[in-house]
């Protein structure tokens, strides 16, 4: 038997900036075959499925399909050249139905068939086996079912190559394996199936290969039949990489933030963080490894009080000398705030969150400071915080009246690290503080980090780097799916080690 | 070989943001699309059989020469900055309340109530205060309603606050011919001329509602400048992410906010009833909240330069009127003077924000080869 080639993707590179999100990837998918993407975060993955999808345009490299080389220049492209993404969030109108949210944007006759529509959708999904109703609405759908039309959607456009980008992560475990039977019936059919995917039992289970990317580049494709979890994790995480950054021991570490059986459910009414406890300690670092989307965001923003967390939760706050410990679940940052807990946050979405864009960079230092004044804004603080904060983190602005907006991401990201640190926390939250940054700022970063915790604050620190989680952070808690699935030293810990519990391999019973 | 069926091209057009430009040259842009307005407008006014020079000339002096056609521009241009000034904090909230009209109506109702059935038991000062009071809390509260459940249930306040203009416009009908109807008007429902005792006193031959809306301009502009509670709007106005992350108790500041913004709108009623109309009537509120956004979008929201705006956009009003008497020109033709002049304002904006690039003349490499 000699299986047709789908897709051969050759040297593809594709940079953002000074950011190498692919370096000359190769992959291939055969017609009647399930192919694995796997890879960390920000591993290119998804940045490499966009550039078959007609979302991004490579840089260099070469696709052919069908053993044609092409060229996709746009998502209309890609469709003409039968290919289909599933994407991780869905893109469908609300208010219309199955079957209108299938045909948008095709073009058709002048009048819309609706019956013939729906009977072409119901035809569709006998094949395949789906459970459609054309005619209900998207808002009265679950997400299972949502995701069910976006498959049709592309199908229905003849696509016969598919891409479905963690189909998974917003499905229950049966929703999951009535997809997975779909896809196999696709299989039979010769379509050619690329899944993104993060879980190693979904890859186990449903793929022929596996192609792994690790930072960028293309660690290699093995079949499935011959890898185990072990063999994959091993390729993903990759060998160890020094750094060379800073670790000091902690002096006099005291229990700072004591977490205990914290929850949430998110307003989807998915448990985002189930029974997670730990403790942070005053002068050290502590790591969150995890999958993004496995919990981190709510951790951060349950504490900071941005997001309810369920009743039974417990955080405590130990401040420094005989003041009593102080209970944060159930309050607003306001109240926090008001009873004394110097609580700083760096948050994952900058200029969304931790900033405004539009805004200056002494209006922006106002943000935590303009609550003291009475009625008038004192702005002369501010001011003179923005320059000392421009001045000692060498932050990179025509002047302080600037909006943030208009500075590189790594001088937005100085900017908000400044502010929070000016704040003398005790406890000092950072989500993915170097995410997008060059080296250089990346190490003002980690060195800024490092003074903090000198200064007896408990570090937070969320990242997605195993290396640096490694020799950066005193210890590393792991985050698979909400939950914890252990803490361990960073110090002794390994990549592998970290990867395993990261993909839900292993977990600890019982852990703190 | 290279694949003939995807060749790149180029588009034709691109639309570009700019980066920051320099204050002068977007003055210059402004000015030319004036200009451009104005000679857009010659090229209608000739088409009508009319001298655009002396057209446009009479448009200025018959608008600011004489003292009763500057007292009939300030009549308009009271109310348009007041209702200008009471959009503003709202707007720089990105709270859409296109609801001016209704909160001016029903601060005239309660205004209105003060100047017909208490005049004789109020004192001409406290009578003039009252009706002021009585008009701003009613616009606030007709305001709140929206603002409760823009917080509440996060509705949509732009269908909410448009829908509320024609209920006030409803309440008033009904006043007018039921309850409120003037005993002496044998025909037409209508009501009574409110008494001397109600109606504002004059300064310089102005009702002094000029002085008032001035000093509010002021206010305004300190207010959302160099207050915390500005500082809260603009930030929330931006994000409300971020709004919560600083600990903003995000749904006090828009019902705070837009309670105020309402209560300036029924200051203007106020205005009206007492400063012009002396009289309260289904056109009351003229259009004065619409054209307002008009004035606080092309002022980009600052109360200052508010002020040139409407004093730019009265002494148009009022020129308008004024040739469709000397010249005869339909009133349908001097709107659209005034359309095409806000037309051109507004659409230069597009100009300072964004630039086009043309395609280059020679096509660009091809990626692969």
């Amino acid at each position: 038997m000699n299986p047709e080639i789908a897709i051969e993707m050759r040297d593809i590179t594709k940079t953002f900036g000074n950011v190498v999100a692919n370096n000359k990837v190769c992959l291939d998918v055969f017609r009647g075959e399930i192919l694995a993407l796997l890879g960390e975060n920000g591993s290119g993955k998804t940045t490499l499925m966009n550039m078959l999808s007609g979302i991004y345009y490579p840089d260099s490299g070469h696709i052919y399909i069908g053993g044609q080389e092409v060229s996709i220049r746009s998502p209309k492209d890609a469709i003409e050249l039968g290919i289909g993404m599933v994407h991780q969030h869905f893109k469908l109108v609300d208010n219309l139905t199955a079957a209108e949210n299938i045909i948008l944007g095709l073009k058709g006759e002048g009048r819309l068939n609706r019956k013939k529509v729906a009977e072409e959708v119901l035809e569709i999904s006998r094949k395949y086996g789906f459970d459609l109703n054309p005619n209900k609405k998207i808002y009265d759908m679950s997400v299972s079912e949502k995701q069910t039309v976006e498959i049709i959607k592309v199908l229905y456009r003849g696509a016969n190559i598919l891409i479905l980008d963690e189909p998974t992560a917003v499905l229950t475990v049966q929703e999951a394996e009535k997809l997975f039977d779909i896809l196999r019936a696709m299989k039979q059919d010769g379509k050619a199936i690329i899944i993104i995917t993060h879980k190693m039992n979904e890859v186990l289970s449903l793929s022929d290969r596996v192609t792994v990317l690790r930072k960028g580049e293309t660690v290699g494709t093995v079949v499935t039949k011959e890898a185990s979890v072990t063999s994959l994790t091993e390729m993903m995480v990759g060998r160890a990489v020094t750094l060379n950054i800073e670790r000091p021991e902690p002096i006099d570490p005291d229990p700072r933030l004591i977490v205990n059986k914290i929850s949430c459910i998110n307003k989807d009414g998915v448990k985002v963080l189930d029974d997670v406890s730990f403790i942070a300690y005053s002068g050290e670092i502590l790591g969150i490894a995890g999958i993004s989307g496995s919990g981190q965001k709510e951790l951060l923003e349950g504490i900071a009080g941005l997001v309810p967390l369920s009743a039974d939760s417990s955080i405590t706050y130990y401040p420094e000398g005989p003041d009593k410990p102080v209970e944060l679940v159930g309050k607003r940052p306001l109240d926090i705030r008001k009873l004394g807990v110097a609580l700083s946050f760096v948050p994952e979405d900058r200029l969304g969150m931790g900033l405004v864009g539009s805004m200056d960079l002494a209006d922006n230092m106002m943000l935590r400071s303009y609550k003291d004044a009475r009625f008038f804004t004192d702005r002369k603080g501010p001011r003179q915080l923005a320059e000392s904060v421009v001045r000692q983190l060498e932050v990179v602005t025509p002047n302080i009246t600037t909006p943030v907006s208009r500075l590189s991401g790594g001088n937005v990201q100085k900017v908000l690290v400044g502010r929070e640190i000016a704040l003398a926390p005790k406890v000092l939250m950072t989500a993915y503080a170097v995410r997008g940054l060059d080296i250089n700022t990346s190490y003002t970063i980690y060195s800024l980090l490092n003074e903090q915790k000198k200064n007896g604050v408990a570090v937070i620190y969320v990242g997605e780097d195993l290396d640096v989680l490694l020799q950066l952070c005193d210890r590393i808690l792991v985050l698979c799916a909400g939950r914890v699935s252990g803490i361990l030293d960073a110090r002794t810990a390994t990549r592998e080690e970290i990867g395993l519990r990261m993909m839900g391999a292993k977990e600890d019973e019982g852990h703190e | 070989m290279n694949n003939t069926r995807h060749e790149p091209s180029e588009p034709f057009l691109r639309i570009a943001k700019r980066g920051e430009m320099v204050t002068w040259k977007t003055w210059a842009i402004r000015i030319a699309a004036i200009l451009l307005a104005l000679l857009t407008g010659a090229i209608l006014l000739l088409l009508l059989g009319h001298n655009p020079v002396a057209v446009y000339l009479d448009m200025v002096t018959g608008s600011v020469a004489t003292k009763t056609s500057r007292v009939a521009t300030m009549k308009i241009f009271i109310p348009l900055l007041g209702a200008a000034l009471a959009i503003a904090p709202a707007f720089k909230m990105r709270f859409w309340n296109i609801g001016a009209e209704g909160q001016i109506l029903v601060g005239a109702i309660a205004a209105t109530y003060f100047a017909l059935f208490q005049y004789q038991n109020l004192p001409r000062p406290l009578l003039l205060f009252v009706m002021f009071l009585a008009a701003a809390v009613a616009g606030g509260i007709w305001a709140l309603i929206p603002a409760f459940f823009k917080a509440r249930f996060d509705t949509n306040e732009t269908l909410f606050t448009l829908m509320l203009n024609y209920v006030a416009v409803g309440i008033v009908k009904y006043l007018r011919m039921g309850p409120w109807r003037s005993p002496a008007s044998a025909g037409f429902p209508k009501i009574s001329m409110i008494d001397q005792s109600a109606r504002l006193p004059l300064v310089f031959g102005v009702n002094i509602g000029w002085i008032l809306v001035l000093v509010l301009a002021v206010l305004m502009y300190v207010y959302i400048r160099h207050t915390k509670q500005g500082y809260e709007i603009s930030v929330v106005g931006e994000s409300v992410q971020t709004a919560k992350y600083a600990g903003m108790n995000v749904g006090q500041i828009i019902v705070r906010t837009v309670f105020f913004s309402g209560a300036i709108a029924g200051i203007v009623g106020f205005l009206i009833v007492s400063g012009s109309a002396f009289t309260l009537s289904d056109n009351t509120s003229g259009g004065y909240g619409f054209t307002a956004i008009t004035v606080a979008w092309l002022a980009k929201l600052n109360p200052m330069v508010m002020i040139l705006i409407t004093a730019f956009l009265a002494i148009l009003t009022k020129g308008a009127n004024t040739i469709q008497t000397n010249f005869k020109i339909p009133a349908s033709a001097s709107s659209v003077l005034i359309g095409l002049i806000l037309f051109f304002m507004l659409g230069c904006e597009f100009f300072i924000n964004y630039r086009l690039i043309f395609r280059k003349g020679k096509k660009r490499e091809v990626a692969h080869l």
